[in-house]
C-alpha cells in the first residue's frame, strides 16, 4: 500500500483537529453574555484563526510541489474526478474561512493583532453594515466547510468499510498494514 | 515721498496689521456638527476607538488674552458610540458609566496657558461618574478666517473614575489608560 508521507499525514490531523475545535470554539463563544472573557475567546479565536490560515498556506504549497498517492483504480473516473474536486474545495475553505474572518475583523474596526503583539494589517476600512455582512459570510463558509468535512469523513469511512480499499488507512498515522 | 513709496508703505501696513485684526476675534460660538470628541483604549492589546455623539461645549477664547478664556465641556454619556452595539448597551451600565446615575461628564478649564505658536494647555477638573481627577490637555489652536479649530488630548485611567468595576476592573482585558481626543470647532461672534 502507498502511505501518505508523515508530513502529509501529521499536517492532515493537526489541520482537523485544529478546524474541529475552532469551529465549537467559535459556536460556543459567540453565544456567551458580554464579558471580559468574551472578548478574550474573540482574541483567542482570531489568533488561532490566524495560525490555521498559515497552516492552510503551508499546507496547499506543501501539497502542490509533491505528488500524493493515487486514488484506487477501481473508482470511476466520475467518483475520481468528485473526489478531486472535493478536496479542492477543502483547501479553497480552509484559506475562505479564517479570511473572512479576518476581513469581518477589519471592517468591525477590531484588528488582528496576533497574540497581542503582531498587527496583521486592516484589509478593509471600518464599515458597520460590511461588517455584518461579513459576520453572514464567515458563518456561511463555516456552514459550508462542516458540510464538505462530513462529506470528505463519510467518503473515507466508505472506503474503508465498503470498498475495503486502503483510502482511510494510508492517512492513518502508524503502520497499518491490512 | 514718492507715491510708489507711500502705496509700499500703506501694503506694508496692511499685512503688518492683518494678523492682529485676525487674532482680535474671540471664538465663542461652537460649531457642534463640527465637533468631535472621541477617545481610544487598547483592547487585548488592539486599538480600539469611539466617540460621544452628544455634548455641549462652550467656550469663549481670544488668542490675544488666552489667561481669560473659558471653557466647559457636559458630555452625555449615554450617546456613547463604541462601534458595536452591544459595547454601547454595556458601557452605558452600572459598571462601567453608569448613565442612570451620572449621565454627564463634565470638563471646565482652571487656567488656559499658553505655551508659544498656537500651543496651549488647558487645565481643569474632570468628572466622571461623580469622580474627579484634574487633567491637562495640550491643545492646538488652529484659526481660519473666523473660525478657530482646537485640538488637543490628554490620556486618564480609567480606573479613577471606577469606569469598568467587577469583571471588568482587570485591565487584562481592556487597558486602564484611556486616550479622550477632541476637536472643538468654534466661530467668532
Amino acid at each position: 500500500m502507498t502511505k501518505y508521507s508523515t508530513t502529509a499525514i501529521v499536517l492532515h490531523w493537526l489541520m482537523a483537529a485544529g478546524l474541529a475545535g475552532l469551529f465549537v470554539f467559535g459556536l460556543y463563544m459567540t453565544d456567551l453574555p458580554f464579558s471580559p472573557q468574551k472578548l478574550q475567546f474573540y482574541s483567542w479565536h482570531k489568533w488561532a484563526g490566524v495560525i490555521l490560515f498559515m497552516l492552510a498556506v503551508g499546507r496547499i504549497l506543501w501539497r502542490l510541489t509533491r505528488t500524493p498517492p493515487p486514488l484506487p483504480g477501481t473508482m470511476s473516473r466520475r467518483m475520481q474526478a468528485i473526489a478531486h474536486a472535493g478536496h479542492g474545495l477543502l483547501y479553497l475553505l480552509m484559506l475562505a474561512v479564517p479570511f473572512s474572518g479576518w476581513l469581518m475583523s477589519s471592517a468591525k474596526g477590531t484588528q488582528t493583532v496576533l497574540f497581542g503583539i503582531l498587527p496583521l494589517p486592516d484589509l478593509l476600512a471600518r464599515n458597520k453594515e460590511l461588517g455584518d455582512l461579513l459576520a453572514s459570510l464567515h458563518w456561511s463558509l463555516n456552514v459550508a466547510l462542516a458540510a464538505v468535512v462530513a462529506g470528505h469523513a463519510a467518503a473515507a469511512l466508505k472506503h474503508h468499510f465498503v470498498d475495503k480499499d486502503d483510502v482511510l488507512t494510508r492517512m492513518l498515522p502508524g503502520r497499518h498494514a491490512r | 515721498m514718492t507715491f510708489r513709496s507711500i502705496s509700499t508703505l500703506a501694503f506694508g501696513a496692511a499685512v503688518g496689521l492683518l494678523p492682529l485684526a485676525t487674532q482680535a476675534a474671540e471664538f465663542s460660538v461652537v460649531q457642534n456638527s463640527q465637533s468631535t470628541i472621541a477617545f481610544a483604549y487598547k483592547q487585548m492589546g488592539v486599538g480600539m476607538d469611539g466617540h460621544f455623539k452628544k455634548f455641549m461645549a462652550q467656550l469663549a477664547f481670544d488668542p490675544a488674552k488666552p489667561a481669560n478664556a473659558r471653557v466647559s465641556l457636559d458630555v452625555d454619556v449615554a450617546s456613547i458610540d463604541t462601534g458595536f452595539a452591544e459595547g454601547d448597551s454595556e458601557v452605558a451600565g452600572k459598571a462601567w458609566f453608569d448613565a442612570k446615575t451620572y449621565p454627564k461628564a463634565t470638563f471646565s478649564a482652571s487656567s488656559v496657558k499658553a505655551l508659544g505658536g498656537n500651543r496651549y494647555e488647558v487645565t481643569g477638573p474632570l468628572t466622571i461618574k461623580g469622580r474627579t481627577q484634574t487633567v491637562t490637555a495640550p491643545t492646538n489652536v488652529t484659526v481660519q478666517g473666523n473660525t478657530a479649530a482646537f485640538d488637543g488630548a490628554f490620556t486618564i485611567k480609567r480606573a479613577d473614575f471606577a469606569i469598568g468595576e467587577g469583571q471588568w476592573a482587570d485591565f487584562g482585558t481592556v487597558a486602564n489608560e484611556i486616550q479622550v481626543k477632541f476637536h472643538i470647532v468654534a466661530g467668532a461672534k
